[in-house]
């Protein structure tokens, strides 16, 4: 069995296809998903690449919401099903309220495209269940609105849930707490700034993305009945 | 309807091309008619003053699919992959308005490559500005910058490297050149309209009044103080649109819907129409009130000149035109049918059904004036090569070194290229910071390597020698990464042609590339000539840009210039002169001198140099390697140990300390190895009588230069910090 991977293309998308790649090297099942399309078709993991959905107007990630694949992948998270957003697709996930916070300009106030290192503080995840806690991975961010805030009261609560999962090692954008990467309270909506899908090819400078999207098939060999 | 009289100065055209346009039509021209004139034959469209020379070029090879006089040279990098490369220019719209001028510069690019039909995957940004101690400099950095980086990130293709020079000569007249590398994806396009009742589909952004006459007003003539008055031709972009444009392109391409396809750029809507039809023999009867506007009661020349941007025109067969507009309606960009192809041989324009112009397509497309302009050797030149070339030592050798290091244009330039997406489509095997990008190509394990050198300076003191040095260190700078150079596409920056000490070194720069691409075997497909880079009758140095494409084999088998492993050998190739300081950055930085002659090239030399380059690379013989150019052997040391965070020290010293480390002698480079493949790699020097020499060995963390050490913890701030704490005055 394989995991299927619907990879949603929004119009000013450019990471669907890298996504694409580097599911696929790792045996996911992956197909395209137009955002115009009210239904997803059958798939395990969502995932929301990186790119400027509807060229980033008004605010990042804030018309995307409304795009009509939207409805399809909230009522995915909700029957359990695991949902990824990547850089872009993190900002789309904090619009449509599927994670908490939002994400500002970085603090330097300039585009960044680098490598960072990032600590795996919650490898009880789906999408960290290859990492052990206290890890650190090599993946590169690509942003400009990275800098992730939300209000006291809900940090309180993320934190003492480890609903920050990965945490900048030398904190890149100003992100609050460090953050990097969080998943909602259930766990199976996965949102952060790096790119995993450029970490997976040594070539390129590390594999370490691996560790995030090979967690994520895991999962969905580990707790889906075979399929015929 | 009588035009006023002088009209047509104003939009750039001479009292004796007005003549010819009259003689051409046999009449007065309509307003709509000398409009479109005024673009198409605009030095920017028709390149009046450069064809001449330019035909010298080589233009041929084995591998080159297609030359010069399409939108961009293709180039067959492996069986069945082929690549297109073409490099163009922004810089006056980037003077007047840096932010927009920088970025509708990059959707030009890269919509040349998709008129060719292949998918934009790379881009790089050579850009020369002037003294940073200028308040506006600075500004125009930012802006330049911001406006690439937007750009360029949002429509989804990596900048993964370019040039970034300081010179007071750029100060009033920056170079924002661009260029950028597609992969063709199936079926090559090209720019043609062969059968008479296809129809002409224009499609992407609507037509507003932005752009009117940036080819003619703006990058035609040069600067006066009135110059931010002409900021309303210059366009303003929508990335979102060019992201659409090239998905919804090459889904037209692939579902095989388009005959002719050809973008918008300069000259607005007269450019394709006028030039597709004119390469068919063919002519167009255009509607203009089927054109979407972005504001109604357009004027009809407005329509046919605006350069407004993200628009491209296909020729479709009248059963797929539907299909054509489903697609753009998929990916929301608004198309019409605005006209058909017929076999009048005129561009036909109409509104309301009046006709507003009826001209032949060759009138606007091929007979341009073509000018024979006079060439004069500047009589300044000879008392300039006659000064001393700045090769004094200072005395203080580590004073010397660091000033070089931490000078702008040899400063480490991660502040611009961090500030671009340099890793989309993963394929960046080497990014920004090296002698070149290396690029795997998607769906192969062939990779390119891309760069692009324009050495101002040199070409400055002799332009037909600066020439010949550019394009060798363009090629040398691909051979250092493992690629075997093939082809260049070049932009030449210049002032004025119509004076003769510039039309001189025009010539002169063309001679020098003719030469060098000869003897390199590296043919030129295509590029951008820029006169008119002057301000107030002060121009730039001739700064001819090379982009130099190269191929590698293998992905995998690329070396960078970072040094490697301690107990390596420090291996330099080449020989070394002691006065090849003319133009160098040592003589600018130290003695702040920029005269004398520039360093001689000897072509075979750099052919053996690059020929044992690659051979080493291939055979995974060395662990890196560097070439020797802008401060000479202590900045290639200097750079390879501050991207290796490894030190090394020198043993040996040659000559005048001064001399043997900041020399610029070409056909150079430093290549590190084991010790165990010292034997092999001093060999395959030997065997075609190339010097080489050990010098020294990798490890520690020093700059060890046998006179003087520095640790490397000092290099590495002063060459990281260096653009970061010049620019920040404006960006605190």
């Amino acid at each position: 069995m394989r995991a299927r991977v619907g990879v949603v293309v929004f119009p000013g998308s450019n990471c669907e296809r890298d996504c694409v790649k580097s599911l696929s090297q790792l045996g996911a099942e992956t197909e395209l998903v137009w955002h115009d399309d009210p239904v997803l078709p059958e798939v395990d993991i969502v995932v929301l690449p990186g790119g400027f959905a509807h060229g980033d107007y008004l605010r990042t990630g804030a018309l995307a919401r409304f795009s009509p694949i939207m409805q399809a992948v909230t009522d995915h998270a909700e029957r359990g099903g695991l949902v990824l957003g990547v850089c872009n697709g993190f900002q789309v996930l904090c619009e449509t309220g599927l994670l908490p916070g939002a994400l500002h300009k970085n603090k330097g106030l300039k585009f960044m495209c680098k490598w960072t290192e990032l600590r795996v503080d919650n490898a009880a995840t789906p999408f960290t269940s290859r990492a052990s806690t206290g890890s650190v991975l090599k993946i590169p961010i690509n942003h400009f609105e990275g800098n992730w805030y939300c209000d006291p009261e809900t940090l309180q609560g993320m934190r003492e849930r480890d609903q920050i999962v990965l945490r900048y090692v030398d904190n890149p954008n100003g992100a609050l707490d460090d953050a990097a990467g969080i998943v909602n309270e259930n766990g199976n909506v996965f949102g952060l700034m790096p790119h995993p899908e450029r970490a997976c090819d040594e070539l390129l400078g590390s594999e370490d993305g691996i560790v995030l999207l090979g967690s994520a098939i895991d999962h969905v060999l580990k707790t889906t009945p075979a399929r015929v | 309807m009588t035009l006023r009289e002088g009209l047509h100065r104003e939009l750039g055209l001479t009292d004796d091309e007005l003549q010819a346009i009259i003689e051409r039509l046999g009449r007065d021209p309509s307003y709509t008619e000398l409009a479109m004139f005024s673009v198409m034959w605009s030095e920017h469209c028709s390149y009046k003053s450069s064809r001449s020379h330019l035909a010298s070029l080589p233009t041929e090879g084995p591998h080159i699919l297609v030359g010069p006089g399409e939108g961009a040279g293709i180039i067959e990098v492996a069986p069945g992959v082929s690549v297109a490369w073409k490099i163009e220019s922004h810089n006056h719209p980037s003077f007047v308005e840096p932010f927009n001028g920088a970025a509708t510069g990059v959707g030009g690019i890269v919509r040349d490559i998709l008129s060719m039909g292949a998918r934009p995957i790379a881009l790089m940004d050579p850009l020369r500005f002037g003294h940073l101690d200028d308040a506006r400099t600075r500004y125009l950095v930012d802006g330049v910058v911001h406006g690439i980086s937007s750009y360029g990130n949002s429509i989804g293709v990596p900048t993964v490297g370019g040039e970034l020079v300081f010179e007071e000569c750029y100060e009033e007249n920056p170079l924002v050149n661009v260029a950028c590398l597609g992969l063709v994806d199936g079926r090559l396009m090209s720019g043609r309209a062969d059968v008479a009742g296809h129809s002409v589909v224009l499609f992407g952004s609507a037509t507003g009044r932005d752009g009117i006459g940036g080819a003619s007003v703006l990058a035609s003539a040069e600067f006066d103080e009135h110059s931010h008055e002409k900021r309303p031709s210059v366009q303003v972009g929508d990335p979102l649109t060019e992201k659409l444009l090239i998905e919804a392109s090459l889904e037209l391409i692939r579902d095989d819907l388009v005959a002719g396809f050809q973008d918008l750029g300069a000259g607005g809507l007269s450019c394709p129409t006028a030039e597709m039809a004119a390469k068919s023999h063919m002519g167009m009867d255009l509607d203009l009130d089927r054109v979407h506007l972005r504001e109604a009661d357009m004027e009809p020349f407005e329509v046919m000149i605006s350069e407004s941007q993200e628009r491209m025109l296909a020729v479709v067969e009248p059963g797929n035109v539907g299909a054509v507009l489903e697609i753009c309606g998929k990916w929301g960009l608004e198309a019409s049918a605005v006209g058909e192809v017929t076999s009048s041989g005129n561009i036909h324009v109409r509104l309301n059904g009046a006709t507003v112009a009826e001209v032949p397509a060759e009138s606007l497309a091929d007979e341009g004036p073509l000018y024979d302009r006079p060439r004069r050797r500047p009589d300044w030149l000879d008392a300039l090569q006659a000064r001393a070339p700045g090769d004094d030592s200072r005395g203080d050798l580590e004073k010397a070194f660091l000033e070089v290091l931490g000078s702008p244009s040899v400063a480490s330039k991660r502040w611009a290229w961090e500030q671009y997406d340099h890793m989309l489509f993963l394929g960046t095997v080497q990014g920004p910071g090296g002698d070149a990008a290396v690029l795997r190509l998607p769906g192969t394990d062939t990779a390119v390597a891309v760069t692009t050198d324009g050495p101002g300076r040199f070409c400055f003191l002799d332009p037909y020698e600066g020439a010949k040095l550019a394009v060798a260190e363009a090629a040398r700078n691909v051979a250092c990464v493992g690629a075997r150079p093939v082809a260049i596409t070049n932009c030449l920056n210049f002032g004025s042609p119509e004076r003769p000490e510039v039309m001189w070194q025009f010539a002169e720069v063309v001679r020098g590339i003719r030469d060098a691409c000869e003897a390199l075997a590296t043919p030129v497909t295509g590029g951008n000539v820029s006169f008119y880079n002057e301000t107030q009758g002060r121009a730039i140095y001739p700064t001819p840009v090379i982009g130099m494409l190269g191929v590698l084999e293998s992905a995998g088998g690329s070396v960078g210039l970072a040094f490697g492993s301690a107990g390596d050998a420090l291996v330099l190739l080449g020989e070394t002169r002691d006065d090849d300081f003319g133009g160098s950055e040592y003589a600018k930085v130290v003695n702040h001198t920029v005269a004398g002659r520039p360093p001689v090239l000897d072509l075979e030399a750099e052919l053996r140099l690059q020929g044992v380059l690659i051979e080493a690379a291939t055979r995974g013989l060395v662990r890196s390697s560097h070439d020797l150019s802008s401060g000479g052997l202590a900045i290639t040391l200097a750079e390879s140990a501050l991207a290796g965070r490894i030190g090394f020290a020198l043993r040996e010293r040659g000559g005048q300390d001064h001399r043997w480390l900041f020399s610029e002698s070409p056909s150079r480079a430093i290549v590190t190895c084991s010790g165990a493949a010292l034997d092999e790699v001093l060999s395959l020097a030997s065997d075609v009588g190339l010097p080489a020499s050990t010098i020294g060995e990798v490890g520690g963390d020093a700059l060890d230069f046998a006179v003087f050490a520095l640790p490397l913890e000092l290099a590495t701030r002063t060459f990281e910090d260096a653009l970061p704490s010049r620019l920040s005055a404006t960006m605190a």
